[in-house]
């Protein structure tokens, strides 16, 4: 990096949220595509570069994709993270396995793992399976607030956390499949190595995704934090890559536990069909996700029991962290399903265990209150709106924010001051160079193409005298 | 310091994917003035059908919004057809609303009832054939 921080990874760190989005500042070149990308309006252009303010973050990965400078980066464990346990557990999520052409059979998968040096691999799929059966169960329920609202991406319930209070009792408060496969996988050694100390087992989630990096980081699951670390599904691709290699021409090993609907959640509905109820809706992407839940949190969507929302175009797939298009990669999994049976996982009991409750019920925290006194929120208010109306309205980027309404609010809370404001410096210095006084200077000097800049200096100076 | 707070917007009648945008930034300006969920989403739905029902019945119109100390006043005008029989359009499911706005899934008669139901008062001022104007006050 050329200059120093005080922040890591262009983030502020005032929230003290962990986030998996971090920025190269030597590579950033301060253009404003992030900028326009971020949903939340986190992003601000700052001495030629990106600033992710934190807690506006939702770690959806939008600006990892877009920037052409890679600049953006999922910050993630290394694969060498297996090497500090004794005993360590691959969750490899069901989105991995659509990264590979011409696969047709899991095991060949589930083998690399173990050849990479993983001691055992249980598999994210068919935690889903389970967790899909257990919300039939609890969709049934009486005192269950509709449409039940997945918690299976986290940055959705980040995001309904931040913008819709209503809305956070929808959640499903049931752990997600990789939290029950690690608590699965983690009773697993504790049950065939008794000798083994929970401190050197390593539970390595392979995730598509840098959201459920945070998620890990962060602690959501509570108390009930199985993972040790997570790895990208791009590094184990590369990994795997060599490894199949040298077992090509063998018998595909019958390794995989997992059935249809286990691999359906890689991919948009697959979570949401498993109900077996056609009172549901799934969307994919975050802006369409935010519209939809707009809508839900203005009871307008009625009827609905369920409501699966992905904030990846095409659903876990489509994660930041993969490889493939998540379109291709969908197409690969829809081929991989054709041998398998619809599930392979079901749960021993008709109800739900407590320990695959999320301890931590998602709760309402306002990211972008202005003032916590209302008078002063009001006064700035109606000052960003009196600035706003002044601005150009070209949401340009050029001040390095995304809109001209963002910049009046950044101008108002101290963050910004209006001569960022390119739009409003040209009318001014158009103004300036109008000015009686500059324009007969001007002609006395009869500006030439050579040293144009020194002379408008010069001009500048007459003219401020 | 002003005594309220004003926002205006034009709702655009032309459209149906764009209802209701009015109430999604109202609400974010709530949120960020701190008023609780309860008052959030009361303005938001008594907003939210009130733009709808300005773009099924009368092409649009305009939304304002005043934020004052005692009250959130929300004042939507239209020049639309006006409603003929107010004590029937607030019954719950009366819909004059064509059937082909109904395929679209609005139109279920609950527009009117629902604005009142999240509203502390409503007062609606129509004149047929010249339009009209719907005030709602939510209390704080």
């Amino acid at each position: 990096m050329s200059k120093e921080y005080n922040s890591p990874g262009g983030h502020d760190c005032s929230s003290g949220y962990k986030h998996s989005v971090s920025l190269d500042v030597s590579k950033c070149k301060g253009c404003t595509t992030c900028l326009k990308r971020c949903p939340t309006e986190a992003i601000r252009i700052k001495d030629g570069h990106a600033v992710i303010n934190s807690s506006r973050c939702i770690d959806c990965g939008e600006c990892i994709r877009v920037c052409q400078y890679k600049a953006k980066k999922a910050t993630h464990d290394d694969l060498s993270v297996i090497n500090n346990y004794k005993y360590t557990v691959a969750l490899p999520a069901p989105s991995l396995y659509g990264q590979f052409d011409n696969l047709d059979n899991i095991g060949y998968i589930i083998q690399g793992l173990l050849d990479l040096g993983f001691d055992d691999v249980f598999e994210v799929a068919c935690a889903a399976e389970l967790v899909s059966a257990y919300t039939r169960l609890y969709i049934k329920r009486s005192n269950v607030k509709k449409p039940v609202i997945s918690s299976a991406c986290p940055v959705i319930t980040r995001i309904i956390s931040m913008n819709y209070p209503y809305l956070c009792e929808n959640i499903m408060p049931i752990l997600a499949p990789v939290d029950i496969a690690a608590y699965l996988a983690r009773e697993k050694v504790h049950k065939e190595h008794p000798e083994i100390d929970d401190k050197d087992i390593g539970i390595i989630f392979i995730s598509p995704c840098p959201a459920k990096v945070s998620y890990v980081k962060n602690n959501f699951a509570g108390e009930r934090n199985y993972i040790s670390a997570t790895v990208s599904v791009r590094d184990i691709y590369f990994a795997l890559l060599d490894v199949m290699k040298k077992r090509e021409g063998e018998e595909p090993p019958d390794l995989t536990e997992t059935g249809i609907i286990g691999l359906g959640w890689a991919s948009t509905g697959g979570e949401a069909t498993a109900i077996f109820n056609q009172r549901y809706l799934a969307a994919d992407g975050i802006e369409n996700c935010i519209r939809v839940l707009d809508q839900i949190d203005n009871s307008d969507i009625t009827n609905l029991d369920f409501v699966e929302l992905g904030a990846c175009a095409g659903g876990c797939v489509g994660g930041a962290m993969t490889i493939a298009n998540p379109y291709i990669a969908q197409a690969r999994l829809q081929s991989l399903k054709h041998y398998l049976p619809v599930s392979k996982n079901r749960p021993a009991s008709e109800w739900i265990p407590d320990i695959f409750f999320n301890e931590n019920t998602v709760t309402y925290n306002p990211y972008n209150l202005l003032s916590s006194d209302r008078q002063k929120a009001m006064q700035m208010m109606s000052k960003i709106e009196e600035i706003g109306e002044k601005l150009p309205k070209t949401d340009c980027g050029s001040c390095g924010a995304p809109t001209c309404m963002a910049f009046a609010e950044d101008i108002v809370k101290g963050e910004a001051t209006a001569d960022n404001c390119t739009v409003i410096m040209r009318q001014l210095f158009n103004e300036f160079l109008n000015n009686e006084h500059v324009v007969s200077v001007l002609k006395d000097y009869s500006v030439g193409a050579d040293n144009k800049s020194d002379q408008i200096t010069e001009v500048c100076d007459d003219a401020a005298e | 310091m002003p005594d309220v707070l004003k926002f205006h917007f034009d709702v655009d009648g032309s459209d149906f994917s764009s209802a209701g945008e009015a109430s999604v930034l109202v609400k974010k300006k709530l949120r960020q003035l701190g008023y609780p969920a309860d008052i959030i989403r009361k303005v938001s739905i008594a907003m939210y059908e009130g733009e709808i029902n300005m773009v099924i019945h009368a092409n649009g119109g305009t939304a304002d919004v005043e934020v004052g100390e005692k009250d959130i006043t929300i004042i939507l005008k239209d020049e639309g057809p006006g409603i003929p029989d107010i004590s029937l359009a607030m019954q719950e499911g009366y819909s004059t609303a064509r059937e082909n706005i109904r395929v679209l899934g609005f139109g279920a008669g609950m527009g009117l009832p629902n604005m009142k139901k999240y509203t502390d008062s409503m007062d609606i001022d129509t004149v047929i054939g010249k339009g009209t104007t719907i005030t709602m006050k939510v209390n704080l």
